[in-house]
This record gives C-alpha cells, sequence and structure tokens, in this order.
C-alpha cells in the first residue's frame, strides 16, 4: 500500500519544500494542503482526503494547532499532535512540563500585575529577561539589567492590549556563551544538533535575528536533555533550544514547528527524510 | 508578471510551489505564488503575524 502523506500548510519555505521532495523521493502519494482555504466542517468525518498522516507544518502557530485539533477530532494522524503544539506554543505550558518532567530550565517566575512584575525581577535578580508568553523568533524578548529599565518596559508591556500582554513571564538571564544549542529530535532520536550563533551586537540566538548556525558535538549529556525534553511535550517532531550555564544545560523551549534550514545546513543527516520516515513508520505501526 | 503595486516585472521560477513567496525586485512586496488550472498566478502574502515561526 502507497501511503499517502498530507502536508497542511499557510506558507511554502525552504522546509516545506524539502520535506515535499523527500516525501517525493521515497514514493509517497503526496497532498499539499492549503490552510488558508480550508474548511474544517466537524460535523462530518471526513470532508477532504487528508490520506494516512498530516505533516502540520503552518507558520502561523495558531491557525497550525487549531487545524491539528480539527482533524484530530475526524481521527486523522497528524504531526505534531495539536496537544504538543498547544505546549510548546505557550512559554508557561511547556516550561510547567519541562518542571513537571524534571527537565533543568532556567529559574522562572510568573507574575500578574506590573507591580508583583517588578518585585519577580527582584527576587530573581538582575539581570533578567521578560518574554511574552505566545510569540515567536524572539521577538518581544527583552532583557532587563536594572530596576530602571524594568519599571519602563514592564509599564509598556502593561499598557498594550491582550489579556496575555498581563500575564509577565519572567526569566534569569542565564549566564552563558553568545550561543545555544538546538537539538532537532524526530520521535525517539536526536538528529541534528547544531550551536545556534547570536549575531554581532544581539544577544538573543534566534536565526530569525540574524543567528548563524555551526556543529554541535551530540553528547550524551545533551541528547539524554533534548529526549527528555521531548517527551514532556508529548514528543513528535520537535526543535529543543538549550543554554550551557554554569550549572548546566537548561532547556529553555521547545518548538513544535522546527524550522531546520540552518540546522540542516551543518548536518550531514538530511533532516527532511528523518521527519518524513517518522510520519510513514506512524502509519505502519 | 506585474506587480500590482509599481508594475515591475516579477519571475517566477520554473521551480515555484503553490505557498511560496515571491518577492517584487522593484518595491519588494510579497507575493503568494498559485498554482492551478488557470496556471500560475500572484496574490498580495500574507503579512508576518505575531504567531509566525518558532
Amino acid at each position: 500500500m502507497t501511503i499517502t502523506l498530507t502536508l497542511l500548510y499557510d506558507r511554502i519555505r525552504w522546509d516545506e519544500k524539502e520535506l515535499l521532495d523527500s516525501a517525493r523521493a521515497k514514493g509517497l502519494n503526496v497532498k499539499e494542503v492549503d490552510a488558508k482555504t480550508t474548511l474544517l466542517n466537524l460535523n462530518k468525518k471526513a470532508d477532504e482526503d487528508y490520506g494516512d498522516v498530516v505533516l502540520q507544518r503552518c507558520i502561523s502557530h495558531t491557525r497550525g494547532t487549531y487545524a491539528s485539533a480539527c482533524l484530530e477530532s475526524k481521527g486523522i494522524l497528524v504531526v505534531n499532535k495539536a496537544s504538543v503544539s498547544e505546549i510548546c506554543g505557550n512559554k508557561l505550558w511547556c516550561t510547567l512540563a519541562l518542571i513537571r518532567a524534571g527537565v533543568p530550565t532556567p529559574r522562572t517566575i510568573i507574575a500578574f500585575t506590573p507591580e508583583s512584575a517588578l518585585k519577580a525581577a527582584e527576587e530573581i535578580g538582575y539581570p533578567v529577561v521578560l518574554k511574552p508568553l505566545v510569540g515567536s523568533w524572539g521577538r518581544m524578548v527583552v532583557a532587563l539589567r536594572d530596576r530602571e529599565e524594568a519599571e519602563a518596559i514592564i509599564e509598556l508591556r502593561s499598557q498594550m492590549n491582550g489579556a496575555l500582554n498581563q500575564i509577565f513571564y519572567i526569566q534569569e538571564k542565564v549566564e552563558r556563551p553568545p550561543r545555544d544549542i538546538r537539538c532537532v529530535v524526530v520521535g525517539d532520536r536526536v538528529v541534528a544538533a547544531v550551536y545556534r550563533v547570536a549575531a554581532p551586537g544581539e544577544w538573543r540566538t534566534n536565526v530569525a535575528r540574524g543567528g548563524s548556525t555551526e556543529p554541535c558535538p551530540l553528547t550524551k549529556e545533551v541528547e539524554d536533555i533534548a529526549l527528555k525534553a521531548a517527551q514532556a511535550v508529548g514528543g513528535g517532531v520537535l526543535g529543543v533550544d538549550m543554554m550551557e550555564s554554569p550549572c548546566g544545560l537548561l532547556v529553555h523551549e521547545v518548538n513544535s514547528t522546527v524550522e531546520f534550514r540552518g540546522a540542516q545546513s551543518v548536518s550531514s543527516t538530511r533532516i527532511a527524510d528523518e521527519i518524513v520516515e517518522y510520519a510513514v513508520n506512524l502509519v505502519r505501526r | 508578471m506585474k506587480c500590482s503595486e509599481c508594475d515591475a516585472q516579477i519571475n517566477v521560477p520554473d521551480d515555484a510551489v503553490s505557498g511560496e513567496i515571491v518577492t517584487c525586485p522593484d518595491c519588494g512586496l510579497n507575493y503568494e505564488v498559485v498554482k492551478n488550472e488557470d496556471g500560475v498566478l500572484l496574490k498580495p502574502a500574507e503579512s508576518v503575524s505575531e504567531d509566525w515561526g518558532e
């Protein structure tokens, strides 16, 4: 039986083209479905044939998560699961999952008012990092070096619209080299590990912020922590980010729609092949 | 194909697929490629939203 894999997208980037090329090279039937023009009728079992497995690769986290939930309700196998996307797309849910699983993660305090947020920053000790609960590519992630900065930024945040902006996620600013480690986890394997090096004048390491990618040796410690973090959020195809602190590795983020172009540029394993193979094996199970 | 904003010529690569983004070389406007039975079309791309990306 030839397996049919559907790529659910809202924008085709290099990563999605790689996945499509890989799936076709493996002889799969491949369908491309644009989430922007798709209707998901919740009262019908199947209003469109999504084949055996859906790779959900929407660039919009919210769109992707909601689409996954609708597809799963029809009994369709989706990678990653909606529950995984939901956890990874919210920094608080993700941190709670990591802590529950005993994965080392930076010290974090949640506060619900600007006044409490300042107290949280004092309790952790400056410098601290203020992050939005939902956000990506390092946007609105800001380092607060002292109380003066904290007062200004927290006041600005408190005046922003949106209920989630009134929840303050404050984390220690971990002492680390100007890089972090990105592990691409596929199922129960780390298929690539790379350093993401911050661009000059930038402390955030996101490739979207100009960060560059270098090979990273996959030590037993890195592998163990990456796999444990992936399991903590429910498993699947994930990007686990960790920092090298003086106290050891600390996981600060797990991404559910992992962008792997940077990792691929310094990795000998074809990451798209691993992801497609994982999806195929889920069908065969 | 012409840019709706500045009328510049936009070349769509032969291997472009639906959902891919092409950019006007003159004004930088992004377009999404749509390939269907009518051929290749360009529609203005969605702008970046706060929940985009990893």
